[in-house]
């Protein structure tokens, strides 16, 4: 055997995708063999065979509510991306401004969402926005921190360059600032992503919304209700998948943007 | 040529090789610098660098070499006393900054990076294109002005930040230990493309530094600073001739030079004692 054919044990192919792959498949055979040899009934716990029925058969219904969660997430997050990244822009202009709204803004952060969801959903008449303006609040903490400390975490040398070379204040900032705040931005982002779905999913549950409008979360305290335990398994998994999604989406625009030359996304040379 | 002891300071006999009687470039008259937090960093000082000079600052740390140049510059005001450039007549005169680090925009390619001073003072594209594949030849990194910094090595990005200092082609090069963080054979490369460079164009150029042999290889004059406060101690003119090159750096001459300046260090760094 050459060199060039390395066991496939060893390559990265393998070792990236193939064996989460096996481990994954392996776990769930542990989870179909026992459920089938202790006979556990599937309103307790259910075998996979189980739960994938229950979403083939409910796909239509399940999809829509999934659509629904995401919509309210999709919203908050760039609700969340839009405001953040300004208040950011505020927050760098004067340490004045800073000084004066910083604290309200870790309020907002340290404060459960949960706690505060009934009240906004007292306080807001229509549920949808309700549920965006909560999810949206979880979402913005992370791209205003992130983003503020990006903006000042600009090389010093750099400023005297363009200072050397009288630059305008909107030169440095299109030419310096942004670009310096960029790995952070994405760094906020990727946090930000997950939160705006964690603070859909949340909001829901609180919010309880059924009809046309049910997302997930209310997909999941039905079927708990009605001990349609296969079906809460089912919205569960597509949360999850819609998180895994959102998060990759995000690594992907990051490295789209600074594959060329940020540290963290490129590949160490061998 | 021996040096000049503070006292008697100015009265040597200047032998440089290019005729340096031209006009002042830079003018420190009585400048001093008293930073904000009481730290006197230079005394007041008086220095003047004319035309086509290549004027070294060394001396012991804290003694305020990269404030000096940093008042040149304008990023700092001294305190007290005055800097003029070009006896005021500015206009048309530009000075270039070359920092320790080579200080790119990581995310810019090298053409980018060294463009960056005439995008900011908008010159025209077709312009801006011809300097820099000019200021890219004379550093030599032409083929790699694709490439992005964290691509190169120490002493390439050294090079590009050379290649930036010269795009707007100034007629003053101040320069902060440009190649401090090098390993020594890099260094001596980059010094004596620097040397020749400086020779080729009407350039003047100061200089701070750590190393005696990179002083007295690149400079017509060498100022030698002392510390608390940061002052002028005295001065070692290099009446050389240009250009240098290596065989300059194995010459009896040179070992000479060394000893000297070094002598005049190790008072300066005398006088520089804290009390």
């Amino acid at each position: 055997m050459s060199s060039t054919m390395r066991p496939l044990i060893q390559s990265e192919a393998f070792l990236r995708v193939v064996s989460p792959a096996l481990a994954g498949f392996g776990m769930l055979a542990t989870w179909e063999v026992a459920c089938r040899h202790f006979q556990i009934p599937s309103y307790l716990f259910p075998a996979p065979s189980a739960i994938a029925q229950t979403f083939v058969a409910d796909a239509g219904s399940l999809l829509w509510a999934l659509w629904m969660t995401l919509r309210v997430a999709l919203i908050a997050f760039v609700s969340a991306v839009v405001i953040g990244t300004l208040i950011a822009f505020a927050f760098v202009q004067s340490r004045v401004i800073e000084r004066a709204f910083l604290p309200y803004a870790v309020v907002l952060q340290v404060t459960p969402i949960v706690a505060i969801a009934p009240l906004i959903i007292i306080l807001v008449k229509n549920t949808q926005t309700a549920l965006i303006l909560c999810a949206t609040i979880i979402a913005l903490f992370p791209i205003i921190a992130n983003t503020t400390l990006g903006l000042r975490s600009v090389d010093h040398g750099l400023v005297n360059l363009f200072t050397l070379n009288k630059a305008s204040r909107l030169q440095t900032l299109l030419r310096l600032r942004i670009p310096s705040a960029l790995p952070y931005f994405f760094g906020g982002l990727r946090i930000s992503s997950g939160l705006a779905l964690i603070g859909a999913v949340v909001a829901e549950f609180v919010a309880g919304t059924g009809g046309r409008s049910a997302g997930l979360a209310y997909e999941i305290l039905q079927s708990g209700f009605q001990l349609a335990i296969p079906r809460m398994f089912a919205a569960l998994f597509l949360i999850t998948v819609a998180g895994i999604v959102l998060f990759v989406a995000m690594a992907g625009l990051s490295r789209l943007v600074l594959g060329e030359w940020h540290e963290s996304e490129v590949a160490p040379e061998t | 040529m021996e040096h000049v002891a503070p006292q008697d300071f100015g009265a040597g006999e200047p032998v440089a090789i290019r005729p340096i009687a031209g006009e002042p470039v830079v003018e420190v008259l009585s400048a001093d610098k008293v930073f904000a937090n009481g730290t006197r960093a230079l005394a007041p000082i008086d220095l003047t660098v004319r035309d086509g000079e290549f004027v070294s600052l060394i001396g012991p740390s804290g003694c305020g070499k990269s404030t000096l140049l940093k008042l040149i510059a304008g990023l700092l005001e001294p305190t007290d006393g005055r800097i003029v450039c070009w006896r005021g007549g500015e206009a048309g005169r530009r000075m270039s900054f070359v920092f320790q680090d080579p200080t790119l925009m990581p995310w810019s390619r090298v053409e980018a990076n060294v463009r960056l001073p005439l995008d900011l003072g908008h010159t025209a594209k077709a312009e801006a294109r011809a300097r820099v594949d000019k200021a890219l030849a004379l550093v030599g990194l032409t083929e790699f002005r694709r490439n992005f910094p964290r691509q190169l090595s120490g002493g390439m990005r050294m090079r590009v930040s050379i290649a930036r200092a010269l795009v707007t082609e100034p007629n003053l090069l101040l320069m902060d230990e440009p190649f401090g963080a090098l390993d020594e054979f890099t260094r001596n490369k980059l010094d004596s493309d620097l040397v020749s460079l400086w020779w080729a164009r009407s350039l003047s150029v100061m200089f701070v530094t750590h190393s005696i042999y990179e002083a007295v290889f690149l400079s017509t004059r060498i100022v030698v600073m002392a510390a608390r406060p940061g002052r002028v101690f005295g001065e070692l003119v290099i009446d050389e001739p240009h250009p240098r090159d290596d065989n300059f750096r194995t010459s009896p001459r040179f070992g000479k030079l060394c000893r000297d300046l070094s002598g005049l260090l190790t008072d300066a760094s005398i006088a520089s004692a804290a009390p």
